[in-house]
């Protein structure tokens, strides 16, 4: 049998949709055991499928009754217990008696009946990130109302009743092309939805965007939204006037993406050009009046930012730093102004020039601006670009104009030497800062964006190969500290798709300057499938172990060369010493770790022929030093017990 | 460069008040005090408590010192109209009761482009919070639709719509004028005509003239009166005639006076927060007594 579910509800935000097929697709696979389709508009949530069985299979259980001698009331009484005839009784033994029995036929469930039942509350379970309750107290709770719902199994209503709601047939089309109520079967499901202007497939959806004429610059994000946002899109091409190209392209990016939700066009030369691609919940704008409406709008928001522009030129941003006393930072943190003496501090202590301290000292001054206020997501940039109206030098205007970067790890990191700087201070200060007073992420809950700082910090420095001492920086805050390796770690092993064992490995050897360690880790990962290296590993763990079990006191002990036994034991000392020297005089990790991997057949040798732990306290202790030795001199690149081998794993 | 047909600005608000008339609402009148909102009058703030089913609509004035322009800006404005519609509870079909009042002003849907997106609202300082969607007429924002949850702190009994249009941007779009202040009110008087004056002087006192100590001052004297009030219901005797309304009007004082010192630049960020509690505190006190004084009063 086929199943349809229809979930009719007012609009639900454009970014919800997703997850609520997910959990309704799998949920309602659960139930029925079988695939399931979804689709949604912001109207709908629809899932489908198909082979569903009528019934669940008949099931019999023998049910035992009294014994054979027992009381023919007795007897009557269980017979009516179970709804049937005394008569119906059969006496056989259960292995130990003679008893009463009889076999219990169940009826498989209707599957309409189970899903008429579970319905209502999977359906009441999706998870939303903020839902409503209506219409009153001990009413439903949902992203927004539900107004109607279609069930169908075989054609047949599964009937249910939720939120007031009754399930039915009648599905709903666009809201002013398409009729309020029309039935609709499994089989003419999209065709009667399409016939009411409503297009079930965001797939669909997408592709009648993407037919624009006008050839608009690619917003995979923007274009998800628009696609979540229509049941009929229709993308029209507006205009504006060119005069407008005088603001700064980020200003009317800004503007026509988030507030418009607008594709920007490129002309010719790369610029933009003075036309956008709105995107319509209609089948069209034969009288251009929707055209004219956009353009309408998109041309008082572009004068309000002119409008700002210009407010904002009365007053440079080196007039604007001590106004900064007046924008909080956070409460127990201070002003912003209190934030920018910190970081110029900073700036100064990492190495920073004079364009670097002037950066950072106009860093903030542009939250004082209006076209700030009115776009914030222009921070940053805003006054990027005054700076540069205003005279500042260049290499002072790209620090301000970066320093927010990278605001994802998809970003880029800030183009110049003095824009990392400025980045990583503005980021450490409220690192530091916010685990100076508790304000230390939990979970989903991280309101400063903490994670993205450090990770931001660790992006900038290991991509742009500044040579800083992290752990000095993080100030000996432990909490910090461990916070703060997390983000490396993650980023290392999720961004740059190191092995967790070689992160580790490499981490537990010196973690104070990045970019050594991303050096590190590349040699390890370019020698790692050389076949000496990952026994040799094996051969670190086993030696690691030996030393930890073994008494502090002998680890200690300082080798005595002539303790060592000729053969295996001394060839191995001489390997050491022999690899130790070379070492020092190899250019670069991968030719290192090379030559270490080349100790492999001596440690192996050793572990053959030699035993450590043997009755004579000094050789013992003499044994021992010689492995630590190994450790010491060969993990400074990398601690190899941390590596996983093959054989590990296959254990 | 108005377009032929369009409604001037007091048709179109005559015409909605014959909508919503017509579906059962009270057409009251603007409330007689400065306000912020239309949400922040009785008729909706207190009205929307407890379990009384409720319409009404009406024109609100509201006052937002900061927004002030001089008149200059063709967008922005000191003071705006809003027309507010509180449906207690939400009719199933109130999407489609609004979409009717849009035509019922002239606008035809399916030559236009109509969409909801995704809009919360909440109102620190009166406590009080919804979901809903800011509608976009052909990329317009001309309607804010809420479907309040709580408000004065409180759970709603019965979840009320509130539809608020913005009267100026609404008036401007039918009569495809680039500034409010080209807006035709009735055949030959312009928005500018009837309203330029106030714009500028209230820009100049707000930004300029006004004297931040007698503001604090005048705070503090209504913020002591709505507190008084408040504190005194609790032992009240005669709780169903006890004067909350008149509590109410001191913190609605409260609250034009803190937006017009925040205009002034005279509340820090950090004072912002405290002040904000403050005025909240009055509102979730008045919400409460209100509540307990319709008990008494059933």
């Amino acid at each position: 049998m086929n199943f349809l579910l229809e979930i009719g509800c007012e609009e639900i935000p454009d970014w919800m949709l997703k997850g609520a097929l997910e959990y309704l697709g799998t949920a309602i696979g659960d139930l029925t055991k079988s695939p399931t389709r979804t689709d949604a508009t912001p109207r709908r949530l629809v899932v489908r499928t198909e082979g569903l069985v009528a019934r669940q299979p008949d099931s019999e259980e023998r049910v035992w009754g009294p014994a054979k001698s027992a009381p023919a009331p007795a007897v009557a009484g269980f017979a009516k217990k179970q709804g049937i005839d005394a008569a119906q009784l059969e006496i056989l033994s259960d292995g130990k008696a003679e008893k009463y029995t009889y076999v219990r036929k169940t009826a498989g469930r209707a599957t309409t009946e189970i899903l008429a039942e579970a319905l209502p509350q999977l359906i009441l379970k999706t998870p939303f990130p903020k839902t409503m309750l209506w219409p009153g107290k001990g009413g439903a709770r949902f992203i927004r109302p539900i107004r109607w719902v279609v069930a169908l199994l075989d054609n047949q209503v599964i009937p249910f009743e939720i939120a007031d709601v009754k399930s039915g047939n009648q599905s709903s089309g666009h809201r002013k092309l398409g009729a309020n109520r029309f039935p609709v079967t499994y089989e003419n499901f999209e065709e009667k939805l399409r016939e009411n202007f409503v297009i079930l497939s965001s797939a669909e959806r997408k592709r009648r965007i993407e037919a624009v004429r006008t050839e608009y610059k690619q917003d995979e994000e923007l274009l998800d939204v628009l696609v979540n946002l229509t049941e009929w899109p229709t993308p029209i091409t507006g205009n504006f006037d060119p005069s407008f190209l005088d603001l700064p392209g980020e200003v009317l990016t800004t503007v026509m993406k988030v507030h418009q939700k607008y594709f920007s066009v490129s002309g010719s030369n790369g610029h933009l050009a003075a036309q956008f691609v709105a995107v319509t919940n209609t089948d069209g704008d034969p009288d251009g009046l929707i055209q004219l409406g956009n353009e309408r709008v998109l041309r008082a928001r572009f004068n309000d930012a002119r409008f700002f522009w210009d407010t904002d030129q009365k007053h440079k941003l080196s007039e604007r730093v001590q106004n900064l006393a007046n924008v909080t930072f956070q409460a127990k943190l201070g002003s912003y102004l209190q934030k920018t003496e910190r970081v110029v501090a900073l700036v100064k202590e990492l190495g920073g020039d004079a364009h670097a301290e002037r950066a950072a000292l106009l860093a903030k001054t542009d939250l004082t601006t209006e076209l700030v206020k009115e776009f914030t997501e222009l921070q940053g940039i805003v006054g990027g670009l005054y700076a540069r109206a205003q005279g500042e030098p260049e290499e002072v205007a790209t620090a301000i104009y970066d320093h927010y970067k990278p605001v994802s790890m998809e970003d880029s990191i800030p183009r110049t030497l003095t824009a990392q700087l400025v980045a990583i201070a503005d980021k450490l200060d409220t690192l530091r800062g916010c685990f100076s007073i508790g304000m230390i992420p939990t979970g989903s809950k991280d309101p400063f964006a903490l994670r993205r700082a450090a990770q931001g910090i660790v992006k900038i420095v290991v991509e742009g190969k500044l040579r800083l001492p992290i752990r000095q920086l993080l100030s000996g805050d432990a909490a910090l500290e461990e916070f703060f390796f997390d983000r490396v770690r993650y980023y290392f092993r999720e961004i740059r798709a190191f092995q967790y064992d070689e992160v580790n490995a490499v981490l537990a050897a010196g973690s104070d300057d990045l970019v050594d360690v991303e050096e590190r880790l590349t040699a390890v990962r370019q020698v790692r499938p050389t076949p000496d290296f990952e026994p040799l590993a094996a051969s670190f763990k086993r030696i690691s172990n030996i030393v930890k079990q073994a008494q502090l006191a002998d680890v200690g002990f300082a080798l005595n060369a002539v303790l060592l036994e000729a053969g295996p034991e001394a060839e191995l000392h001489a390997h050491i010493v022999a690899i130790g020297k070379v070492l020092r005089e190899l250019p670069d990790y991968p030719a290192k770790l090379e030559r270490i991997a080349t100790l492999r057949p001596a440690v192996d040798l050793f572990f053959d022929k030699v035993m450590v732990n043997v009755e004579n306290p000094a050789v013992r202790q003499n044994r021992l030093a010689l492995l630590h030795s190994v450790l010491t001199e060969f993990s400074t690149i990398a601690d190899f017990s941390e590596i996983v081998t093959t054989s590990q794993e296959n254990k | 460069m108005s377009q032929p047909n369009s409604l001037t600005l007091q048709e179109m608000i005559l015409r909605l008040k014959q909508y919503w008339g017509e579906r059962g609402c009270i057409i009251q009148e603007p409330f007689d005090m400065e306000v912020g909102a239309g949400t922040m009058c009785p008729e909706t703030f207190l009205r929307v408590l407890g379990p009384k089913p409720y319409r009404t609509a009406y024109v609100q004035p509201s006052r937002r010192p900061a927004d002030g322009r001089y008149g200059d800006n063709p967008n922005r404005l000191y003071k705006h109209m809003q027309l507010q519609v509180i449906l207690k509870p939400t009719p199933a079909d109130v999407i489609e009761q609004y979409m009717g009042s849009l035509e019922a002003i002239g606008i035809d849907l399916r030559k236009h482009d109509i969409k909801l997106e995704e809009d919360n609202w909440e109102s620190p300082t009166l406590g009080a919070w919804g979901v809903g969607w800011q509608v976009m007429l052909d990329g317009l924002e001309i309607t804010q639709f809420t479907y309040f949850q709580q408000c004065g702190g409180l759970d709603l009994d019965l979840i009320p719509a509130e539809i608020t249009y913005g009267l100026e941007r609404l008036t401007a779009f039918l009569q495809g004028v680039d500034s409010v202040y080209d807006i035709v009110w009735r055949p030959g008087v312009t928005y500018r005509d009837v309203r330029y004056t106030d714009e500028l002087q209230y820009s100049v006192y707000n930004f300029e003239a006004a004297h931040v100590p007698t503001l604090w001052k005048l705070f503090e004297i209504h913020e002591g009166e709505a507190r008084r009030l408040i504190d005194l219901y609790a032992d009240s005797t005669e709780k169903a005639r006890y004067p909350l309304l008149a509590a109410y009007d001191h913190v609605l004082k409260c609250s034009n006076l803190f937006n017009t010192l925040d205009a002034r630049g005279a509340i820090s960020v950090t004072e912002r927060v405290g002040v904000i509690g403050r005025v909240r505190k009055l509102a979730v006190g008045v919400a409460e007594a209100w509540v307990d004084q319709q008990q008494v009063a059933a």
